[in-house]
């Protein structure tokens, strides 16, 4: 057999769920001995793709060939039986059981019916030696770091004979040298000859372990490349889309403006958290909207969590109308007349159980405190108000809001923070799984609430969307601000040209005061 | 991931009413069961210008697990529980009848301190729950064992028999003909309903029951409105607690309220209210306590022996819970309809 006959090949899988085609005609191989980055936007298809091979969903249509033999995987312990690992983002460990306990689990080696304890230890001492790494097999796995229990989850996928490893985001709760030591490992099991499937975001981490590329977007496949003969904003054009080709040449189109002097409704310096964002300054003047734009896990959400009170920041400060406040709450940050309308609205945002009505005027009525109720006449009022106005598709303003579709819920909730006449609103995603017209519609009552003087703070990973809506642009990578663009100077080119640079810009500012 | 299927945007809506239907319809069954078998049941007589009879004696001895089941109702309504409610009512209990029988302090005052005793204790638990964030039940568990020591401290171990004829009234007095104990609940459900519906409280506890994230992103104080339920249930306890003392005329820290905090946790789920939080009916409390006190008396006057008891009042309550499951009727009628279906000829046009 040719050494260079991929280990793995995925050909024209096709997926579609009901009223979405999730995976269309997808191409994808492996090869032995290689770490092959998997890379997309949001709805890309990357976990579709993984779940088909590991087994949780069947395919409509295609064929994986392992090895040159066709295989079928119906269940995720089929796919491990034919040598496919997969290791999930969250640790999935017992925290309090000992690492071999967590290696050997669900497979302990028996005899006469009873566990064998020593089989038990030396098997997973010989999984972890594999990686290179020797712990004591009897310590609870909680008394380890995150790292090394990510390792250990790595040695309990490779205790089955993989030929194929998939890592999912598993560098997203390590720090900078707990990731190098995973990728110490990754690249010893490469050069064991196994094929590894790396999905992350991170733009960096794909270069300095990747040896190639396959992009998708939109469920379908773009390419496949080498690592080393793509350029990052060659990459961040393929994930989003869009032809990077004038943009090469172009000038650096980074220009700092900050807001005239006294018209900033919002105000942020070195603002930051750390572990979640460095220390940034940010903007918002009254009728202004400003886009926050980066790729999945640049940090997007994580500012708006910080300007809204839900985590604390360590470092910065806030000035509201120029007066220095500290947001230590949602509510706070409401009394300030800010409104946030979360990306996670299942988690976030909807009361599932409650009416469309209650839904709408929770904020409003939260505000005001439990004594001062809204009578039942003004909260038909209003929400009948806002079920015109925003075009909200529900029988009666009755239904149980948990009944509805998403791009329903997602108006219920722009309702609720209209109601209350913010002074500014963050809109995280405010147009993800909502179909086209509603899309427009969200977009043209943007840009009339700006008219009428509130400030937005506009958040999307589409950046045709940021462009379009936004006067200025923060952009955003790897959990850091790398640039402000303002006015002419904000287009798509602009923006990826920011996001690819690779040297992260310090923002230049005075620390906290 | 993916909805299958998300629910067509007209489903009609269930409200209150449609939840009542269930409890209401066994507790229909279980009287008409009684109208037919056991004697006596309905029978109503009037005697000093009070009413007596067995259904009298369900609502008299039903008042406690009602009063317990409209606090606790409010506290599974945020998604918790409260297990120290028997436990609250042996301490109110024992403020009472040691301050009435060891004390000269003024009638009211005496009420006033069982009552603020039992508020403090709920406050406690409010405090474990919301400030400290232990889980409800580990919270509350605290005071269910503790309390009853503490009841024992306040009496000094004894029996403590009273005499006071306003406490023995609470009980045992009788007012528009119905046992004073009936208009106690009747006022309690009143005010409890008022408290919730007619004020933004109900609105609140609903949304921390069913997501308490997004109830904390839309500016609703999380923390005040879990510690408020559990001083209220704190209360309904002290309430619950006076009403059992005064029955027997005495405070009897062992036994007073002893498992009642279980009869009303199943008192409000049978009434329709979800141990996981979310909307809660009030009314619904009401009608399952009165279901378990019904299967209560109805055991006894049968002759059941109080051993044996628990069977066939277990066999009621999960009927009436698996009548209120959509899965369990969906079985039901798909088991029912597969049966209709085997039954027609084969080949016939049915399909």
């Amino acid at each position: 057999m040719d050494a260079n006959e991929p280990f793995l090949q995925m050909r024209g899988i096709t997926k579609t769920f009901p009223g979405v085609r999730a995976l269309s005609n997808v191409d994808f191989s492996v090869r032995r001995g290689e770490i092959h980055a998997l890379m997309g936007e949001n709805g890309a298809g990357k976990s579709t793709l993984i779940k088909i091979l590991t087994g949780v969903y069947p395919r409509d249509a295609g064929r994986i060939l392992l090895d040159g033999r066709p295989i079928r995987p119906r269940s995720v312990a089929e796919a491990e039986a034919f040598g496919i690992s997969t290791v999930y983002q969250e640790v999935n460990l017992i925290p309090h059981l000992s690492v071999a306990e967590n290696i050997c689990l669900g497979r302990q080696p028996t005899r006469l019916g009873k566990i064998n304890w020593k089989a038990v230890g030396a098997r997973a001492r010989q999984a972890l030696a594999r990686l290179e790494i020797a712990i004591d097999v009897s310590q609870e796995l909680s008394s380890y770091s995150i790292a090394v229990q990510q390792m250990v989850a790595i040695a309990r996928a490779l205790d089955v004979s993989a030929g194929l490893l998939i890592l999912d985001e598993p560098t997203s709760s390590l720090d900078e040298t707990e990731t190098a030591e995973l990728f110490a490992v990754m690249r010893r099991l490469r050069d064991q000859g196994l094929g590894i499937i790396f999905i992350t975001h991170f733009l960096d981490q794909v270069y300095e372990v990747a040896d190639r590329i396959t992009v998708l977007r939109n469920g379908e496949r773009v390419g496949q490349f080498e690592t080393a003969r793509l350029p990052r904003i060659q990459l961040i054009a393929k994930m989003i889309g869009r032809e990077p080709e004038a943009l090469v040449a172009a000038a650096e189109p980074t220009a700092k403006i900050a807001p005239a002097e006294g018209t900033a409704f919002l105000e942020a310096q070195g603002l930051g958290r750390r572990g979640a964002v460095a220390p940034m300054d940010l903007a918002v003047g009254r009728g202004e909207v400003v886009g926050l734009a980066g790729l999945l896990g640049s940090g997007r959400t994580e500012v708006a969590r910080l300007l809204f009170g839900i985590d604390r920041a360590d470092s910065g400060e806030i000035r509201i109308e120029g007066r220095r406040t500290v947001l230590a709450s949602p509510r706070r940050a409401i009394e300030k007349g800010l409104a946030f309308c979360s990306e996670d609205r299942k988690t976030e945002g909807l009361i599932p159980d409650l009416s469309v009505r209650e839904n709408i005027i929770l904020a409003m009525q939260a505000s005001r405190g439990p004594l001062r109720r809204l009578s039942m006449g003004r909260q038909t009022e209003m929400a009948d108000h806002y079920i015109r106005a925003l075009d909200i598709k529900t029988p009666s303003p009755e239904q149980t809001a948990g009944n509805l579709s998403g791009g329903t819920q997602q108006k219920v909730l722009l309702a609720r923070w209209l109601a209350m006449q913010p002074r500014l609103i963050i809109l995280d995603e405010p147009t993800r799984g909502i179909d086209v017209g509603a899309k427009a519609e969200i977009e043209k009552l943007v840009a009339r609430l700006a008219a009428e003087g509130m400030a937005i703070l506009f958040i999307s990973s589409e950046l045709e969307e940021v462009v379009r809506n936004s006067r200025r642009v923060i952009v955003l990578r790897d959990r850091a601000k790398v640039a402000e663009l303002a006015g002419s100077a904000i287009d798509e080119q602009a923006i990826m040209h920011a996001i690819a640079r690779h040297e992260t810009e310090k923002p230049s500012s005075g620390g906290p005061a | 991931m993916r909805p299958k299927n998300p629910h067509p945007a007209g489903r009609r809506e269930h409200g209150a009413a449609a939840r009542l239907f269930w409890p209401l319809a066994a507790l229909a069954l279980l009287l008409a069961f009684n109208f037919v078998f056991t004697e006596g049941f309905f029978r109503l007589e009037i005697r000093d210008g009070h009413l007596y009879g067995v259904l009298i004696d369900i609502l008299n001895h039903g008042s406690r697990v009602m009063l317990l089941a409209l606090g606790m109702t409010l506290v599974i309504a945020t998604g918790g529980v409260d297990l120290s409610v028997g436990a609250v009512m042996a301490v109110a209990g024992a403020v009472a009848a040691v301050l009435a029988t060891k004390t000269n302090l003024p009638f009211g005052a005496v009420l006033a301190a069982a009552l603020g005793i039992s508020v403090v204790a709920g406050m406690w638990n409010g405090l474990l729950v919301a400030g400290f964030r232990i889980q409800p039940i580990v919270a509350t568990l605290v005071l269910m064992v503790a309390g009853r020591g503490i009841a024992q401290l306040i009496t000094d171990g004894q029996i403590v028999t009273f005499t006071d004829p306003r406490l023995v009234f609470v009980g045992n007095g009788h007012l528009f003909g119905l046992p004073f104990t009936v208009t106690i609940v009747a006022a309690a459900l009143a005010v409890t309903w008022a408290l919730a519906r007619r004020t933004a409280v109900g609105l609140f506890i609903e949304c921390v029951g069913s997501n308490e994230t997004a109830s904390r992103y839309s500016g609703v104080n999380v923390r005040l409105v879990k510690f408020l339920v559990y001083a209220f249930a704190g209360f309904c306890a002290g309430v619950a607690g006076l009403m059992a003392a005064s029955n027997i005329k005495c405070a009897d820290s062992n036994h007073a309220g002893l498992y009642l905090e279980l009869d009303a946790i199943l008192a409000v789920v049978v009434g329709g209210t979800a141990l996981t939080g979310g909307r809660f009916y009030l009314g619904g409390s009401i009608v399952g306590a009165l279901l378990i006190q019904t299967l209560t008396t109805m055991m006894y006057m049968r002759d059941v022996s109080s051993d044996v008891a628990p069977v066939p009042k277990a066999l009621v309550i999960i009927a009436v819970c698996l009548l209120q499951s959509p899965v369990f009727r969906g079985q039901v009628s798909g088991l029912v309809r597969r049966g209709v279906r085997r039954l027609r000829p084969a080949g016939g046009k049915a399909s």
